[in-house]
């Protein structure tokens, strides 16, 4: 029974009550994604399946995952440079605290994928368009499951923004 | 969470032979089981993972669709068949919960979600008839801005969360259910249950019983629905009231209509009254008031939801009006 963790294969636990969201941080050490809510409430353990689908990993078993490959924020940068998503946060000030932030950059790659993809969110005004517009309604709606009790979002929405669009809002 | 074993089924043949286990429950994504799970409030021993089970979104001769109970909320909510000719079931999906837990959850998962009622979770502190039948409720005098003012009973008063089923249960879908004795369908708004005495049995599903798909029967004036829901913030968290409605006119006639309620009642809330009331009226804010009055007559307010009574008439009027094209 194994999992690919950023890259790398990892053993599941034996013991299947385990959340995805533990075997990544107790299990392997890798406390990129946080533990806010633990109960789906906040977004802060956001990771990727499958290279661009996100989900909460404190909802899943770990061993539902099992063959899958799951990405987390220690996983995005490449060779050392920074994600373009993780330099746009810096950029624009995206953070107080910082402990929102893993669980905002997965989010928003997922939210990437998923406006390429078309599909609609609650505040698209027609069903039918194939194209989705990223502006800032879109942007706030879709990223409306990851919190930020600092209130950075401003510079959250300014950070996604300029890398979806490269309009700085 | 207490110790439970995990397996994953390959088809329903073996899901439900696993689901056969004593204590034995289906997971799907887990968006509600996994927290239950944790909170305790939810203790199987036994795991049987369906997500692996039918998932694909089909054409049907009749015109209508077949959606795989492991089908992902979000893959439903983007399904071209879905978004044009039932926009309504679209539209409510991504009114509910976040994108991560649409990508998570499952239809079938969707249907069986527990109630958010907080007395419900609440099992150190609060009495509650549906985790521990004959203990008493904590919601009926307790703060129950949130609960139910329709078909609730004195024993529960908690509210189904789902958007999702509120959609299907105005287009009239249909379960697919299969159990060690065959296979059976019935509409999804005889799936729940009313909470009468025991509010602890929340379906009409016997022990092992598994849903494996959801059929949305063709429904050509559904491509003329929306799904509206009114809540304490814009987006991410539950209904205070929700709408789903179809409509389809003649001239300036209601010839036919759709409607169920979400928030207001332990299931989701087909409103045949308002139907019938408005079928063969003109379509006017006149008589979507008599319409969704016709409903709402039933209603009974516990002591901090009153107003729900008015919000789900004008919510109704609203939604009927967007359809008929005014600026409601």
């Amino acid at each position: 029974m194994s999992i690919t963790i950023n890259g790398s294969k990892a053993q599941l636990p034996d013991d299947p009550r385990v959340s995805l969201l533990d075997l990544l941080r107790e299990h392997l050490h890798l406390s990129g994604a946080k533990k806010g809510c633990n109960q789906g409430a906040c977004g802060a353990c956001t990771v990727l399946v499958d290279g661009n689908e996100r989900i909460l990993s404190c909802l899943a078993l770990a061993v539902q995952y099992e063959g899958r490959s799951i990405t987390s924020i220690e996983g995005l940068a490449a060779n050392g440079a920074l994600h373009a998503l993780q330099a746009a946060f810096i950029e624009h000030d995206g953070f107080q605290c910082g402990y929102c932030t893993p669980g905002q950059i997965c989010s928003a790659v997922g939210m990437a994928e998923e406006v390429r993809r078309g599909v609609p969110s609650q505040v698209t005004k027609d069903l039918s368009d194939r194209i989705i517009v990223l502006t800032h309604d879109e942007l706030r709606e879709r990223m409306s499951g990851n919190l930020c009790r600092c209130g950075a979002y401003n510079g959250i929405v300014a950070a996604i923004s300029e890398h979806h669009t490269g309009a700085v809002t | 969470m207490t110790p439970f074993t995990y397996s994953r089924a390959a088809d329903a043949s073996e899901a439900i032979r696993l689901g056969r286990q004593p204590q034995a429950k289906y997971l799907g994504g887990g968006t509600n089981l996994v927290d239950l799970l944790r909170e305790t409030l939810e203790q199987p021993t036994a795991l049987v993972d369906v997500t692996g089970l039918q998932s694909a979104i089909e054409e049907r001769q009749d015109g209508g669709l077949l959606i795989g109970a492991a089908a992902k909320n979000t893959a439903v909510a983007e399904h071209r068949g879905v978004r044009t000719r039932y926009p309504v079931l679209s539209r409510a999906i991504v009114a509910g919960a976040s994108a991560q837990i649409r990508n998570m959850a499952t239809v079938g998962g969707n249907l069986l979600q527990r109630t958010r009622c907080t007395y419900f979770y609440d099992d150190e502190g609060s009495p509650c008839n549906k985790r521990a039948p004959g203990q008493g409720c904590g919601a009926i005098d307790g703060f129950n801005r949130t609960h139910a003012i329709l078909g609730a009973s004195s024993t529960c008063v908690a509210t189904h969360p789902s958007d999702m089923c509120v959609a299907l249960a105005a287009l009239g879908a249909i379960v697919h259910l299969r159990s060690a004795r065959g296979e059976r369908t019935l509409p999804l708004t005889d799936l729940h249950r009313l909470p009468e005495d025991h509010p602890e049995i929340e379906t009409i599903l016997d022990p092992g019983e598994l849903i494996i798909a959801v059929e949305l029967p063709a429904l050509p004036f559904a491509s003329r629905s929306t799904y509206r829901k009114v809540r304490d913030r814009a987006s991410y968290v539950f209904a205070l009231i929700s709408v789903a409605a179809a409509l389809e006119l003649e001239g300036e006639t209601v010839k036919d209509v759709r409607l169920a309620f979400g928030g207001v009642a332990p299931k989701p809330w087909r409103a045949w009254k308002a139907e019938e009331a408005l079928k063969g009226r003109p379509a006017t804010a006149e008589s979507f008031r008599a319409g969704a009055e016709a409903e709402l007559a039933d209603a009974r307010p516990l002591r901090d939801n009153g107003f729900k009574v008015e919000l789900a008439i004008r919510t109704m009027v609203a939604v009927l009006g967007e359809l008929t094209g005014e600026n409601a």
